[in-house]
């Protein structure tokens, strides 16, 4: 049995604010495969974000571990990229420049050959061209569309070959034809990179269709509720969504959501205001 | 039926735009106009012109002033003073600043004192600033100094705080150092908005120095207003108080200028 790429165990979070405590997290365990691709779904509060961020070292556990390939993580580490929904692209630098950031960083450039730098730049030219950007190479962020915008985020995050590739909500400010275009990138560069990765989402059918796992997580506490495999094959399509397996998935998933929510409609409420005269 | 055409086309839409000709032509009128009051006003000899002189008077008088008197010499006097006082605030702000935004130690340990002293009114401090300083140009720099600095440290550090924390993590997930996070993201980041802060607290420097110089100076725009106090020259009044509009206006202009050199990226649609 190989070592997974990610191992997450017993791990517990905890929010102190003011006199009462908030449990974000409590007893998750979840093990990824290196090149698998895990969603996690749930109703707001169910702590998907919190996992993502204590994965990615931006955030400390109250308890339990986090390891990638056997090794504890202590904190963000350039094996595990991340891509934030908004706001993350540095508006003064071109596109191309927020793509070569890190080879600003020391970390990248102690250990930088002559070669390492022109091989650098080609990844750089190569990232561009997947990503289709090479037409705003020298354009600012904000002259881009949204989805443009996640574009050169993905990008800059692939530049320094992560193992892992952590993504909060990346997709939930654009609109939907854009996002059927980005699932399909991305997916196809996860496959291209071999990279791992992990993604947040609130929205199911997103969750299911780039999938290997959809992981239903689940508020108050904050915990693993279930995890679900996608039996679709590894290329996906969008014709894939309207099938059978997918659309029984989704009904299941979503039901999952609604049952741990804790909001469910009161009926005779509603009743009540509907039978209730306009003034 | 609406017509839209009208709707789309006039100013008054809520945050409307104006073309340019239009814009400057409005502008042009805001400014032209009071002044054509002021002249018709005090030409038309209801007002007496100790209480309100003519512009040509205010005009003859600057003259005057520039012929017979020293006005370069107190023209260079004040703006001396203005950016030695703005330049020393903006030397020890910046770097505070910058800390107070990003270290919560630093930030718990001066941002109470300097929230504490900006509220004491920097006027006040004249007497014991003489008495610490002298009465030479130390003493004028100093209250432009009290008047700007603790001002401008706590705008610096919010301008720091408002940088998103997704450009901070995301540099943090790319392998940067606490260092590099600061110089190569916060700071960046936070430039365009510590400029304005610059700006806008050199329009309180030259309010500083009008008070230093009104009460402790015997040179300078400010004193010179004083002293035509005292021989009732209200033309030179405003003379002086006109001049040193026009120069807060140009040294804003100026800084709107560096804010477009400086930050083609902002404004690049």
């Amino acid at each position: 049995m190989s070592i997974p790429r990610i191992q997450i165990e017993a791990l517990d979070k905890r929010f102190e604010t003011g006199d009462c405590e908030v449990i974000a997290l409590q007893d998750a365990n979840l093990s990824i495969a290196p090149a698998e691709f895990v969603t996690l779904v749930g109703a707001s509060g169910c702590g998907k974000s919190t996992l993502l961020r204590i994965v990615g070292g931006l955030e400390p556990a109250s308890s339990g571990t986090v390891s990638v390939d056997g090794k504890p993580i202590s904190g963000p580490g350039i094996d595990r990229a991340m891509v934030f929904q908004h706001y993350s692209l540095y508006p003064w630098l071109t596109v191309t420049e927020n793509i070569k950031f890190c080879r600003q960083l020391k970390m990248h450039r102690d250990v930088s050959t002559s070669a390492d730098v022109e091989a650098a730049g080609g990844r750089a030219d190569a990232l561009i061209r997947l990503m289709g950007l090479g037409h705003v190479m020298q354009a600012y962020p904000n002259q881009l569309s949204g989805g443009m915008q996640q574009r050169v985020a993905i990008a800059r995050a692939l530049m320094a070959r992560p193992r892992i590739l952590l993504m909060d909500e990346p997709f939930g400010a654009l609109d939907a034809q854009t996002r059927e275009v980005m699932h399909d990138l991305i997916l196809h560069v996860s496959i291209l990179e071999k990279t791992t990765l992990l993604f947040v989402t609130h929205d199911v059918e997103e969750a299911i269709y780039l999938a290997h796992r959809v992981v239903l997580m689940a508020p108050r506490p904050g915990r693993i509720e279930a995890i679900y495999e996608v039996p679709l094959p590894d290329h996906r399509d969008q014709d894939m969504k309207q099938t059978q397996e997918f659309l029984a998935l989704k009904k299941q998933i979503l039901a999952g959501i609604r049952a741990t929510s804790g909001m469910q409609t009161d009926h005779d409420l509603l009743e009540q205001l509907g039978n209730a005269p306009a003034h | 039926m609406i017509d839209n055409t009208i709707i789309r086309r006039s100013g008054w839409r809520i945050r409307g735009n104006l073309g340019r000709r239009t814009h400057l032509l409005i502008s042009l009128a805001g400014l032209l106009l009071p002044v054509g009051w002021w002249w018709w006003i005090s030409a038309g000899g209801a007002v007496d012109p100790i209480f309100l002189p003519t512009p040509p008077l205010v005009i003859d008088s600057a003259w005057e002033w520039l012929r017979d008197g020293d006005l370069l010499g107190d023209i260079g006097i004040s703006v001396y003073r203005v950016v030695t006082g703005f330049l020393m605030s903006a030397v020890l702000a910046l770097p505070l600043g910058v800390l107070i935004g990003t270290y919560a130690p630093i930030k718990a340990f001066f941002e109470p004192i300097t929230d504490f002293i900006r509220y004491m009114p920097a006027a006040a401090f004249i007497p014991l600033v003489m008495l610490w300083v002298g009465i030479d140009e130390g003493a004028k720099i100093a209250i432009i100094f009290i008047g700007t600095f603790f001002q401008m440290v706590l705008m610096i550090a919010e301008d720091v705080r408002r940088v998103p924390m997704e450009q901070i993590e995301a540099a943090q997930t790319m392998g940067a150092d606490r260092d590099e996070i600061v110089m190569r993201v916060i700071v960046p980041s936070a430039k365009p908005a510590i400029l304005n802060t610059l700006r806008v607290t050199m329009g309180w420097a030259w309010t500083y120095l009008v008070v230093a110089e009104l009460v402790a100076a015997n040179s300078g725009l400010g004193f010179a207003v004083l002293k035509a106090q005292r021989f009732l020259q209200t033309d030179k009044i405003f003379a002086g108080i006109i001049l040193i509009g026009l120069f807060g206006l140009v040294t804003d202009q100026c800084f709107r200028w560096m804010h477009r050199y400086s930050f083609p990226w902002l404004y690049r649609k």
